[in-house]
C-alpha cells in the first residue's frame, strides 16, 4: 500500500518536472531572447504557449505537496525543517514567476513589459534551481529522518548542484523542443530554428552534464550512485537514448515524435532517482513503508487518484487538445 | 521588534511570533483573491448565460471582461494559494508531522478541485474567439462548482482544527484514520456554507462597487447599470442567507467550542442570563466598556434567558487565552456581524428600490452606500477569519496540539516574513495597478489584448518593425 502512494507521488513529481518544468524552461527562454526587439518573436510565442497551461500544470506541484504531506507526514516535516531556505525560496519564486507572467499580458509599455516579464523569466530559472536542489539533498541523504539537517549543507552540495542545474537544463529543453514543435504548428520557420537551434545546443549541455553528474554522485551520493547504475539503470539508458533520438531526429521527424522523446527523457530521468532510491524515501535511513501514514490514509489517498484520474485526466486531455488544435486563442 | 516582544509568549520558540504573523497575512491576502475564484466566476456565467440567451451584447461584453479580470486574479490566488501549501510545512511543522495523515486528506480533496478549475478557467478564459458559444459557456460551468468543491474542502481542513476527530492516537501518533469523519467534520456544514455564502458576498458587493462608482461619475449606459444590477442582485440575495447562516453557525460554535464563544461575547464567568456585549475590551481578565444587552447571548444562543454559557474561567489556566487574544475576538466578532447587518440594510433598500420602479436604481446615496459596501464585505471577511483563528489560540488543533508546539524551531522567520511581506505588497499592488489598467483600456473602448511581450505588435508580425510603447 505504501508503495502504490509512493508510485502515485512519484508520478506526480515526473508530471511536475515534464510539464510544469517545461513552463519553467519557456521562462529561461524568455529571459535569454535578448533585446525588446530582436526577443519579441519567441517571447510572443511564450506568451501564447504557456497561458493557457501554466496554471494546470503547476497543480502538479500541490499534488505532490499534499500527497507528501498526507502519505508521509513525518518525512514532509523532515524536509521542510531541514531544506526551509530553497523551499522557502521556491515558494516566493512561484510567486513572482506566475503573478509576472499574468501581469506581462496585460501591460502595454515595454518599460513596464520588460520589468515583470524579466521577474517572470528570471524567477522561472531560479525556482527549478532550487527545486532541484531539493531534490538533491533528498536523493543523497542529507534529510535526517527526524528532520532538521543542516540548513546550509542540505541543499549547498554538489548533488544539490547537480540536481539545481540539471532542473533548469531539463526545463530548457522539454520548453526548446516544446515551442519548436508549436512554431513547426504555426508555421512560423524562423522561430522552429530558433529553437530547434536551442533544443539541440541543450540537449548536447544537458547530456555532457549528465554524464560528469555520474561521477559527482559516485562521490558525494555513492548509495544513489550504486542505486542508478544497477536498478536504475535501465531509466538512465532509456533516458540518454530518448535524448540522444531527439538531438538527432530533430529535424526529421514529426514534432509528435520529438515532443514524445523529449517527454520520456526527462521523464527517465526522474524515474531513475526513484526507482535508485526505493524503497527509502529518504536517503537510505527512512524507508518507504516507515515513513507511511496509517493505511486508511494511504487508502483515502488512492481514492482520491483514481478520482483524480477519471476527472483530471480527461480535462487536461481536453485542455491540450484544444490548445493543439487552436482552439484556444490568447 | 517592539512588536516582537509584545507578542511573545514566555517559553515558546522565538519563532512562532513571526511564523503566526506570516500566516496570518498570507493567509489574509490569498483570502480576498478566493472569492474572485469562487463566485465572480458564476457572476460571470451569469452575464454570459443572459448574453447568449437573450442576445444581449452588453452583458456579453462584461462576461467577457470579467473573465479577463477573474483571469489576473486567478493567476495570483494560484500563487499566492500555493505559498500556503509551502508554508504548512515551512511554518507549521509540527502539525503537518504529527497530523498530516488525517489533516492532509481535505486538502488532497481540494488538490483535485484545483485540478478541474485551473483547466476550466483556461478553457473558457482562451476559448472566447475560436468556441460556439453554449459549449464555451458550459466550459464556465466547471469552474463554478469546482470552486464550490475546492473551497469546501480547504475549509474543512480549517473546521477539522476547530473540531478534530477521525482518528486514533497511541503514543502521539496517528495510527488510524477515518477520512470522511475528518473531512465532514463537526465544524465542516457551518463553516464551508458561512464562507461560501461569504465568497459570494463579496464577489458580488465589491464588483457592484465597481460600476456603482462609474455611475456615480455620470456613466449612466446600460454597460454600468447591468454591470452594477447583476452582482448586486446576487449579493442581496446572498446576504439574508448568510445572516441566518451566521446566526446557525454561533449556535453552534456555543455549542461545541465554548473557549471561542466565550471569548466571542466577553463572557468570564459561567452562568445564565449571559448578556450580548458589543464593543469593549478584556482589561485584567474583566470585560470592561461594552455596551450589554440583558441575558442577549443567553437567549440567542438557546432562545431562553436561563442558557447556561461556559465562560473562560472553565478553560484551564494554562491554555486560557490572554486579555488581548479574546479582546481581539470580541471586536473581530462585532464589525463582523455589525457589517453584515449593514449589507442587510443595504440588500433589504435595494429590492425596495428595485420593487417600487423595477429600474436600476441611480439614488445618490443608495449608489455611494454600494460603492463602499465592496470594502466593508472584505473587511467583514477578514474579520470572520480571525475570529476562527484567533479565537481557536493557544491551539492548533482543539485539545490535540498547541500552536507553540506546531511551530517550526529553525531558522530566522523573521526573514522569510520581511521577504514575503515585501513581495506581497509588490504584488498586490501590481495587482491594483493591472486591474486600473484594464478598466482604462476598456473606458477608451479598447478590448484588444495586447499580447506581444516588449511590444505591442500583433502576431505574425515581421522582426525588426518598431516596438516601443504605445
Amino acid at each position: 500500500m505504501s508503495t502504490l502512494a509512493a508510485v502515485v507521488l512519484f508520478i506526480g513529481v515526473i508530471a511536475y518536472a515534464v510539464l510544469g518544468g517545461a513552463d519553467y524552461g519557456a521562462g529561461f527562454w524568455d529571459l535569454t531572447a535578448g533585446g525588446a526587439v530582436r526577443g519579441r518573436e519567441p517571447r510572443h510565442l511564450v506568451d501564447q504557449s504557456l497561458a493557457p497551461v501554466w496554471e494546470a500544470n503547476h497543480v502538479w506541484l500541490i499534488f505532490c505537496l499534499v500527497m507528501l504531506w498526507t502519505g508521509f507526514p513525518g518525512a514532509f516535516a523532515a524536509i521542510m525543517t531541514t531544506l526551509y531556505v530553497p523551499l522557502g525560496l521556491a515558494a516566493l519564486g512561484i510567486v513572482v514567476r506566475g503573478s509576472g507572467f499574468a501581469f506581462r499580458k496585460v501591460f502595454v509599455a515595454t518599460e513596464q513589459q520588460r520589468v515583470v516579464g524579466a521577474a517572470f523569466a528570471a524567477s522561472s530559472v531560479l525556482t527549478p534551481f532550487f527545486l532541484g536542489a531539493v531534490a538533491g539533498g533528498i536523493a543523497s541523504g542529507r534529510v535526517p529522518t527526524a528532520g532538521h539537517g543542516d540548513p546550509v549543507t542540505s541543499w549547498l552540495n554538489p548533488t544539490s548542484l547537480l540536481g539545481g542545474v540539471l532542473a533548469v537544463l531539463t526545463c530548457a529543453f522539454t520548453a526548446a523542443v516544446f515551442l519548436d514543435a508549436e512554431a513547426q504548428r504555426r508555421d512560423e520557420p524562423d522561430l522552429e530554428r530558433w529553437f530547434r537551434r536551442r533544443a539541440r545546443v541543450t540537449a548536447v549541455v544537458t547530456g555532457v552534464l549528465a554524464l560528469a553528474g555520474i561521477a559527482i554522485l559516485r562521490s558525494d551520493a555513492p548509495r544513489l550512485f550504486h542505486g542508478l547504475i544497477s536498478r536504475g539503470l535501465v531509466f538512465v539508458v532509456l533516458s540518454g537514448v530518448c535524448g540522444l533520438g531527439a538531438l538527432v531526429l530533430v529535424k526529421r521527424a514529426a514534432p509528435r515524435l520529438i515532443q514524445a522523446l523529449a517527454v520520456s527523457a526527462v521523464g527517465a530521468v526522474v524515474a531513475g532517482w526513484g526507482v535508485a532510491q526505493y524503497p527509502y524515501l529518504l536517503g537510505t535511513h527512512l524507508s518507504i513503508a516507515r515513513a507511511a501514514a496509517p493505511t486508511s490514509t494511504l487508502v483515502a489517498l488512492t481514492v482520491v487518484a483514481v478520482a483524480a484520474v477519471l476527472l483530471v485526466v480527461p480535462s487536461m486531455a481536453l485542455l491540450f487538445v484544444l490548445q493543439q488544435r487552436g482552439r484556444l486563442e490568447v | 521588534m517592539a512588536l516582537a516582544s509584545l507578542l511573545a509568549e514566555a517559553g515558546a520558540p522565538s519563532q512562532l511570533v513571526p511564523a503566526r504573523e506570516q500566516m496570518a497575512f498570507t493567509l489574509g491576502f490569498h483570502i480576498i483573491l478566493v472569492p474572485f475564484g469562487v463566485a465572480f466566476t458564476f457572476l460571470m456565467l451569469i452575464a454570459n448565460y443572459r448574453g447568449i440567451r437573450r442576445g444581449d451584447d452588453t452583458a456579453m461584453l462584461l462576461a467577457r471582461r470579467w473573465s479577463q479580470v477573474a483571469g489576473v486574479l486567478f493567476a495570483v490566488g494560484a500563487v499566492s494559494g500555493t505559498v500556503l501549501s509551502f508554508e504548512l510545512g515551512l511554518l507549521w511543522p509540527g502539525l503537518m508531522g504529527r497530523y498530516g495523515a488525517a489533516f492532509g486528506i481535505p486538502f488532497a480533496v481540494e488538490g483535485l478541485f484545483f485540478f478541474l478549475e485551473a483547466i476550466f478557467v483556461a478553457i473558457y478564459l482562451y476559448g472566447w474567439k475560436r468556441m460556439r458559444p453554449w459549449p464555451h459557456f458550459w466550459t464556465g460551468v466547471p469552474v463554478v462548482l469546482s470552486g464550490v468543491g475546492g473551497t469546501s474542502s480547504v475549509v474543512a481542513a480549517n473546521g477539522w482544527m476547530n473540531q478534530p476527530q477521525g482518528f486514533e492516537l497511541r503514543g502521539g501518533r496517528v495510527v488510524a484514520v477515518d477520512p470522511l469523519a475528518v473531512i465532514f467534520n463537526g465544524a465542516f456544514w457551518f463553516e464551508a456554507l458561512h464562507m461560501l455564502l461569504a465568497a459570494y458576498m463579496v464577489a458580488g458587493f465589491v464588483v457592484a462597487g465597481v460600476y456603482a462608482v462609474g455611475l456615480l461619475r455620470g456613466r449612466h449606459d446600460r454597460y454600468h447599470r447591468l454591470g452594477m444590477a447583476i452582482p448586486l442582485t446576487v449579493a442581496a440575495i446572498v446576504t439574508p442567507l448568510q445572516i441566518f447562516m451566521g446566526d446557525v453557525a454561533a449556535r453552534e460554535v456555543a455549542h461545541n467550542e465554548p473557549a471561542k464563544f466565550a471569548a466571542i461575547e466577553l463572557v468570564t464567568q459561567t452562568g445564565t442570563h449571559v448578556p450580548l456585549s458589543i464593543g469593549g475590551a478584556m482589561v485584567d481578565g474583566e470585560a470592561r466598556y461594552a455596551i450589554e444587552i440583558p441575558s442577549g447571548a443567553s437567549l440567542l444562543v438557546g432562545y431562553s434567558p436561563r442558557t447556561r454559557i461556559e465562560g473562560l474561567n472553565e478553560i484551564p489556566a494554562d491554555v486560557r487565552p490572554p486579555d488581548r487574544l479574546v479582546t481581539t475576538v470580541h471586536l473581530a466578532f462585532d464589525v463582523m456581524v455589525g457589517i453584515g447587518f449593514a449589507l442587510l440594510g443595504l440588500a433589504l433598500w435595494f429590492a425596495v428600490l428595485w420593487w417600487r420602479r423595477r429600474v436600476v436604481p441611480l439614488n445618490q446615496w443608495f449608489l455611494r452606500a454600494v460603492a463602499i459596501s465592496g470594502a466593508l464585505t472584505v473587511v467583514a471577511l477578514e474579520a470572520g477569519w480571525v475570529v476562527t483563528e484567533v479565537g481557536r489560540q493557544p491551539w492548533t488543533v482543539v485539545g490535540y496540539l498547541l500552536t507553540r508546539d506546531a511551530v517550526t524551531t529553525t531558522g530566522n522567520v523573521w526573514l522569510f516574513f520581511t521577504a514575503t511581506l515585501v513581495l506581497y505588497t509588490v504584488v498586490g499592488t501590481t495587482t491594483f495597478y493591472v486591474l486600473r489598467l484594464l478598466r482604462r483600456r476598456w473606458r477608451d473602448g479598447n478590448d484588444a489584448d495586447t499580447d506581444v511581450p516588449y511590444g505591442p505588435s500583433r502576431a505574425g508580425e515581421p522582426v525588426g518593425s518598431p516596438g516601443g510603447s504605445r
